[in-house]
């Protein structure tokens, strides 16, 4: 049997992973991990490199650098050279010679001298703008000046001012919090030996700072004294990990009984580094021997401080050494599969543009070989230059050069063929739709009072093709809320739980009844155990099976005031939500946990008061997989409780005992699994004088050991777990989120196969299979549970032939679920094996991993990403799935019970399971749609523009002009039609959320790439040459033989573009409300009025062209026709195949608009109804 | 899943229990448009919108193409190309020494049938082929601003190579359009009567007010080596030089019509014009033509079937496209909305 402690300790895994990365934020996280590292380091460390190598986001230096500091460990002294100086109290010592950073922070990117350059800078690390700089930087070589400085320069410097004023803004608003946090005040201990306030930006290192009670610390200080003799305090750290609970830090006795004002000493401590939990220092106090510290020594900025009314410490970090600022990465960048594959197009596009560049080349080559002889004679060409003293070739270099400007003149005027707007388009429009998504109300957990969270802006469409979901179970599938279900007392099942008592227990003190806050239901028959009704064997097993529960924690109970003056609640704070559980149960039959301190503990036994001592505690490892804690009870004697995973806890526990017992609990531990209970046993043992005193002077020993402390402390504690009586178990339920199952039906239906990967074991993953139906009775079961790499083959091959024997029998009913654990995994990834694995898991509808490692939980995720084209997300909440949601080209993190290091990894951030049907079926189903679109409208708009100067320049001798003022085509992209795609691409909606969510099939059209693909990429270029022929040859048929001049000819080319392009996306639009309209019509009538102003300006050349041609019919005739001639064969196309080869979008949409006819029956009726035509 | 939603916003409307306010401003506020909510029209191209906006577009096209015809027919159009006939026997070989010699006389005689009535006024238009007035070259030498002030004579940038005179005085105006303005005249007359041409207000009144000076006056132009086109009165300002201001709006394509002046008189069928022209401009070193022209103008502009052959065409074709449908509608009917379609009911196996 494997791990399946729910936490024995704060550092607990809740999930059981075995030997790996605990959730729950701890200092025995790093430990685990080292650990884990130096057992399995073929496969774990390997596995790390590749996976940092894999992942480009900087978050993904996480780990590593995590590992840096757990080396350093408690293994050995930080040398000299590593460690920073802090003279306690003497911040002019402490910074000489180098002065370390002050204590103000700068989250900003920008100040205001390198705001243009960076920004820019920034900004150029997109290929397309150095293109269009190059274009611009051509330009102004006078051979090849095709536009006026200042019009090749606008498009581009227009882009790049709209992001940086977005850009800047956001700056503006993170330094205006830098500037509020930088001025906060604390009280720092000034020379006269008064605390005095001081803004934060100016507390230094080695400084001596109060904080009291509720207050924020403002820099990482050691602690050096608190209000509790004991030297206790309570911090929350919710801003740096988003746990809410609270945790226990402790001033050492050393420095505890000074007072503040004389504290002088050393501390020695290692550069400052990202890892929340770990700090490796050591304390030098005149006249005490040097002391270590520890985590549990230090308190972080961002914490406040809780239950405590004042502590005093030493600053050792500030600013942006603190650890909550070097954990403040940016959020991570992705680039979206659309925008992967809009990257192809662009490359199209970019040949398509070298190919029209180099027909004009060649064009005008042969055009000046042809009239080379007579260049001079041409009026309009002129090659010679009389005015000067001797005659010259005016502005001619030969035919070679002049071919060779030809080229680099056509990319100038063709350059917009790249469409320049179409990047600064998907940034707003990627910002309208997080802001659509952040907004919607059924993402908002109402629960936790989370909202969704964009924290990558630039993968919204990937949301809509996701083909696999990846989810931790624990806290993702389940609450995270853990529940006492039932116990094993003596070998005896107590699961029978009543409703009882609905207020639970309740004790009286000092004339005010104190009160659980959480009621647990207590089992009568238990219950009547306890309380002597089966004897007295039975009573005193169950009476140290309780104690064993509310003494063996690091629970610490908080009372909480309510209305009531004479009833208090007692919230039991910790770290680990299993604890918690348990101390509640505890309590429920009749075992208060009243006080905790370092030294002892008050617990109300059945209502009489009695303190405990605590001798000593072993805290949790992965190793071990169990916690103790030595108690002197009140009647003298000392005991050890201790509790732990079942498979670690049978190996010390006294096999010639209670044989039968051990026999029978393991039979109910069996049972509760199979329920999805999560387990543990408590066992004890009576610790005889000698065997204490023995104890207690090798633990001296190994705390004070500054050398491989906690490798002593290790072996301490498993010498001391040993012999062990078991009192029992206990069956803790972690409830299913709300609207799990129905989730995973849509996902399901949609098309979407969801892996669950978890840590628990085996039979409690399948049962949470089962009650999430992710498994459902007729589902073939294939498992594989090896432990060498031969077993695993032929289990593979076993699976192979079992999904091809049922593929070949065709019954689709019968479909296949895979269950493989982590040791076969350990076989499996990195191996020739993957590519089998690969194969049978694919073919399998459902797949389960338990006791899965992270890097494990990221290979799986790799074994899908690497192989195949289709889209990964993978969701989970806790530090173990920080690796997984990395690697995952969706990482979502559920912001919940655990800490922030799944949301600070994660892409989006939401506070329930259930949100990922509306995130993916309804937001996903939208982002792409609208951007697929619009990338696809944004090329096929810029090209038409490009094709009409294209047809033009052949009828200029090929000479590069182009009819449309200069002007105009620059503003073409940004002005005349930038604005109603942005505003399509963020508001428009094919079909309602409600049709969404009712059909969730139709979320395959993501996957199949049904609105942006090659074809229709190849499709839009075809119409689009086709609309740039109708507008350019429908006026030039027109006017042939006519006296029009260029301006006003190019008046009507460029309104007939601008008014097609615009009907064109008007066609396209789904559902028309007054902002859209608003756009489109506005955009036209916007170009109408800038070809107006442009005309009316005398210095240029189309001056008054636009009124002489809007006085004349034919203009008005040219541009009907053009709008229909160019619209026509698109409109029938698209009537033709929306009728004849609908999608299923366009079924749902025609749906959506019949059914509001009939409405309130129709929708009611269920699907299959449908499906005889009626 | 509607029972995910419903439950959500039934728990949204509840009011939060105030336990946690710090986070509570986080809370999305609702309203139409931030939901995505926004009262919208959700066209869908039913068969009868399709057959209807086919009818419609054939409805309207079919007969503007008549009416455009119709217009085009009742221009009348006498076009002449002279160039190649208006040289003597002995000079067609070598028409480009013939055009530069100053010294021989350029004057020809045409004569010109009046096929049908033409209606007053008939524009008299000079048409150039092959004449690339777009060109790069030849577009941008000029300068406005020379040609609006007379403070602003000495500006010619942008007139290369145009600019000034060997001296280095300015000419004006300068540039390459100017240098090469056309200067063929024609002298009409019915029998012995001549026919008065108007040339006053053939060009733009807009650029007559605005774009070129009433006190700007020619100077130092065409005093080069190499002569372009015509000279101009430089006792008259530049805002009267019509053929100037016509010319100088550049022509969009390589064919063009330039206005020359308006005969304002009807003329009859058969009456027979003779044309007395001077053929100064050199279009044989590039193998351009030169038309004269006499049209009378519809509402629809000059002679040009092209419009209403384009309207007929995308109207009867429209008309088709609403047939075709609509057959195509009945014979093979698709029930809309009918979930049936929908691929996973098609083929429920399939993915």
């Amino acid at each position: 049997m494997a791990a399946n402690s729910p936490s024995l300790n704060p550092s607990a895994p809740p999930d059981d992973d075995p030997g790996v990365l605990p959730k729950a934020a701890s200092r025995s996280r790093s430990s685990s991990s080292r650990h884990r590292a130096e057992r399995n380091p073929s496969s774990n460390s390997n596995s790390a490199v590749s996976f940092e190598r894999s992942t480009s986001k900087p978050v993904a230096s996480y780990p590593s650098k995590r590992s840096d500091s757990e080396r350093l460990g408690s293994q050995r002294e930080i040398s000299d050279d590593e460690a920073r100086f802090v003279y306690v109290n003497d911040p002019g010592r402490t910074n000489q010679p180098i002065r370390f950073a002050d204590n103000s922070i700068r989250t900003t990117k920008y100040s205001v001298l390198t705001f243009l350059p960076r920004n820019l800078f920034e900004q150029f690390h997109r290929v397309a703008y150095v293109y269009f700089l190059i274009l611009a930087g051509l330009n102004q070589v006078p051979q090849l000046g095709v536009f006026t400085p200042a019009a090749s320069i606008l498009p581009l410097a227009f882009v790049l001012g709209v992001t940086a004023v977005k850009d800047g803004y956001e700056d503006w608003r993170r330094h205006r919090s830098d500037r509020d946090e930088n001025n906060r005040t604390a009280q720092v201990l000034a020379p006269d030996g008064e605390f005095r306030p001081k803004r934060w930006k100016d507390i230094l290192v080695g400084e001596v700072v109060k904080v009291t009670a509720d207050e924020t610390l403002p820099c990482d200080m050691v602690l050096l004294a608190t209000s509790d003799p004991t030297g206790v305090a309570y911090v929350q750290t919710i801003n740096l990990d988003g746990e809410s609970n609270l945790k226990t830090r402790y001033a050492k006795q050393e420095t505890q009984s000074t007072p503040p004002e004389s504290t002088a000493g050393l501390i020695r401590c290692e550069k400052p580094n990202r890892n929340i939990y770990g700090f490796l220092a050591s304390a030098d106090v005149p006249g005490e021997k040097r002391v270590s510290l520890g985590p549990s020594n230090i308190i972080l900025r961002g914490c406040e401080l809780k239950n405590t009314s004042w502590v005093v410490g030493v600053a050792v970090y500030t600013g942006q050494d603190t650890k909550v600022m070097l954990n403040s990465s940016g959020a991570p960048s992705k680039r979206s599969r659309l925008e992967a594959h809009m990257n192809r197009e662009v490359i199209l596009l970019a040949v398509a543009l070298v190919a029209l560049c180099s027909i004009v080349t060649v064009l005008a080559g042969v055009w000046l070989v042809n009239h080379h002889d007579e260049l001079n004679d041409l009026p309009y060409y002129r090659k010679e230059d009389y005015s000067g003293p001797e005659m010259d070739n005016y502005d001619y270099y030969g035919v070679g050069w002049e071919t060779v400007f030809s080229f680099l003149k056509s990319v100038i005027i063709f350059q917009v063929m790249i469409p320049i707007a179409l990047y600064i388009s998907m940034e707003l429009v990627r910002l309208g739709q997080a802001f659509f998504m952040i907004q919607d109300k059924n993402m908002f957990d109402e629960g936790s009072k989370t909202g969704f969270q964009c924290r990558a802006l630039n993968i919204n469409e990937d949301l809509g093709q996701i083909k696999y979901v990846f989810s931790d179970k624990t806290g993702t599938l389940t609450e995270n809320k853990m529940e006492f279900r039932c116990a094993s007392v003596g070998g005896v099942d107590y699961s029978a739980a009543s409703d009882g008592e609905e207020d639970g227990h309740s004790i009286t003190v000092d004339g005010e009844t104190w009160r659980p806050k959480m009621s647990v239901k207590t089992d009568p028959e238990l219950m009547n155990a306890v309380m002597g009704g089966e004897g007295i064997e039975k009573s005193n097993r169950a009476r140290d099976f309780f104690l064993a529960l509310a003494t063996c924690n690091t629970i610490v109970p908080i009372l909480v005031d309510t209305p009531e003056p004479s009833l208090k609640l007692i919230d039991y704070q910790g770290e680990s939500p299993d604890e918690q559980a348990l101390v509640y149960a505890a309590a429920a039959y009749g075992f208060v946990l009243m006080q905790r301190t370092s030294g002892h503990i008050l617990i109300d036994v059945l209502g009489e008061r009695q303190r405990f001592d605590v001798l000593g505690l072993h805290e949790f490892d992965s190793d071990r997989k169990r916690m103790s804690v030595i108690i002197g009870c009140p009647d003298r004697t000392v005991k050890l409780f201790v509790k732990g995973a079942d498979n670690s806890m049978f190996g010390v526990i006294q096999k010639d005992l209670d044989l039968d017992i051990i026999h029978a609990t393991k039979t109910n531990l069996h049972s509760y699994s199979s329920l999805g209970l999560r387990t543990l046993v408590v066992g004890m043992r009576e610790l005889s004088e000698h065997e204490f005193k023995k104890w207690q002077s090798a633990y001296e020993k190994a705390t004070t050991a500054l050398i491989g402390r906690g490798k002593l402390l290790k072996a301490i504690a498993s010498n001391a777990e040993r012999d062990l009586r078991i009192l029992g178990a206990s069956g803790i339920e972690d409830k299913l989120q709300q609207g799990v199952p129905e989730a995973i039906e849509s996902m399901r239906q949609a098309g979407i196969k969801v892996w669950v990967l978890t840590g628990d074991k085996q039979e409690t993953a399948i049962s949470i299979g089962y009650s999430c139906k992710l498994l459902t009775g007729e589902m073939t079961q294939i498992v594989i549970n090896s432990n060498s790499r031969e077993s695993c083959t032929r289990s593979l091959q076993d699976a192979a032939s079992m999904s091809s024997r049922l593929a070949g029998a065709g019954s689709a009913k019968s479909s296949l679920a895979l269950i493989i654990d982590g040791t076969s995994l350990v076989y499996i990834l990195e191996t020739e094996l993957e590519e089998e694995l690969f194969k049978v898991a694919t073919t399998c509808d459902v797949v389960l991993c338990c006791r899965v490692a992270p890097l494990q939980k990221a290979g799986i995720v790799a074994l899908i990403k690497h192989r195949t084209d289709d889209m990964t997300l993978a969701i989970g909440d806790g530090a173990n799935d920080v690796s997984m949601i990395q690697m995952a080209d969706v990482g979502i993190g559920i912001s919940g019970q655990e800490g922030r290091q799944a949301v600070m990894a994660s892409d989006f951030a939401m506070g329930q399971f259930r949100f990922l049907v509306p995130l993916l079926l309804v937001h996903g189903h939208w982002n792409y749609q609208r951007m697929a679109y619009m990338i696809l409208y944004n090329f096929y708009r810029n090209a038409v523009f490009v094709f009409i100067l294209f047809w033009y320049v052949l009828y200029t001798a090929y000479s590069l002009i182009s009819a449309i003022s200069e002007w105009s085509s620059v503003l073409y992209s940004v002005i005349y039609t930038a604005l109603p795609t942005i505003v399509v691409g963020i508001l428009d909606k094919d079909l309602s959320r409600k049709t969404l969510l009712k059909y969730p099939q139709l979320y395959r059209a993501g996957q199949r790439d049904e609105r942006y693909n090659l074809k229709l990429f190849i499709f839009t270029m075809m119409d689009c040459i086709w609309q740039s022929i109708a507008v350019f040859y429908i006026p030039y048929l027109a006017y042939r033989h006519s006296d029009v001049d260029v301006s006003g000819l190019g008046d009507l080319w460029i309104l007939a573009v601008v008014i097609l392009v615009n009907i064109h996306l008007a066609m396209d639009v789904f559902r028309w409300n007054w902002i859209t309209h608003a756009s489109i019509w506005g955009c036209i009538a916007a170009t109408v009025i800038c070809v107006i102003i442009i005309d009316s300006i005398w210095m240029l050349r189309g001056f008054w062209a636009i009124f002489n041609m809007m006085g004349t019919g034919l203009f008005w005739l040219c541009l009907l026709g053009i709008i229909v001639a160019g619209m026509v064969p698109r409109f029938a196309t698209k009537a033709l195949t929306e009728y004849f080869l609908p999608s299923d979008v366009q079924i749902a949409r025609e749906l959506e608009k019949f059914q509001n006819l009939t409405a309130s029956t129709i929708s009611e009726i269920p699907m299959s109804t449908f499906s005889h035509p009626l | 899943m509607n029972n995910v939603n419903g439950s959500v916003v039934g728990s949204s409307s509840g009011s939060g229990d105030g336990s946690a306010p710090r986070r509570n401003s986080k809370r999305p506020k609702y309203s139409r448009f931030t939901q995505q909510e926004l009262p919208a029209c959700k066209p869908i191209l039913t068969p009868k919108w399709v057959i209807s906006v086919f009818t419609l577009i054939g409805v309207v096209f079919v007969p503007i193409g008549i009416a455009s015809l119709m217009a085009s027919n009742d221009v009348v159009e006498i076009v002449d190309r002279y160039d190649n006939v208006c040289v003597p026997p002995n000079m067609t070989n070598d028409k480009v020494a013939y055009i530069q010699n100053n010294a021989t006389d350029k004057t020809c005689i045409r004569t010109l049938e009046v096929p049908k009535h033409m209606s007053q006024p008939i524009y008299v238009y000079y048409q150039l082929d092959n004449f690339y007035q777009n060109h790069r070259r030849y577009v941008k030498s000029r300068n406005d601003a020379q040609l609006r002030k007379r403070s602003q004579a000495n500006e010619t940038s942008g007139c290369d190579p145009e600019k000034r005179t060997i001296d280095g005085a300015p000419i004006v105006p300068c540039g390459l359009i100017a240098w090469s303005l056309f200067n063929d005249t024609y002298i009409f007359a019915i029998g012995n009567k001549n026919l008065t041409v108007n040339k006053k207000g053939i060009s733009w009144k807009s650029d007559r007010d605005h774009k070129f000076g009433k006190d700007v006056f020619p100077k130092n132009f065409q005093s080069g080596p190499l002569i372009g086109g015509a000279k101009l009165n430089a006792t008259k300002p530049l805002s009267e030089q019509e053929d100037l201001i016509v010319w100088m709006r550049t022509a969009a394509l390589p064919t063009f019509r330039k206005l020359y002046g308006r005969i304002e008189q009807d003329l009859n069928a058969g009456d027979v014009i003779s044309v007395t022209l001077k053929n100064n401009y050199n279009t044989y070193s590039f193998s351009g033509k030169k038309k004269l022209v006499l049209s009378t103008s519809s509402w629809l502009g000059g002679k040009n079937d092209f419009l209403g052959i384009a309207y007929l065409a995308v109207g009867g074709l429209c008309f088709f496209l609403a047939v075709a449908f609509t057959i195509v509608y009945l014979v093979k009917p698709r029930k809309l909305g009918d979930p049936s379609y929908l691929s996973w009911n098609r083929n429920p196996a399939g993915h």
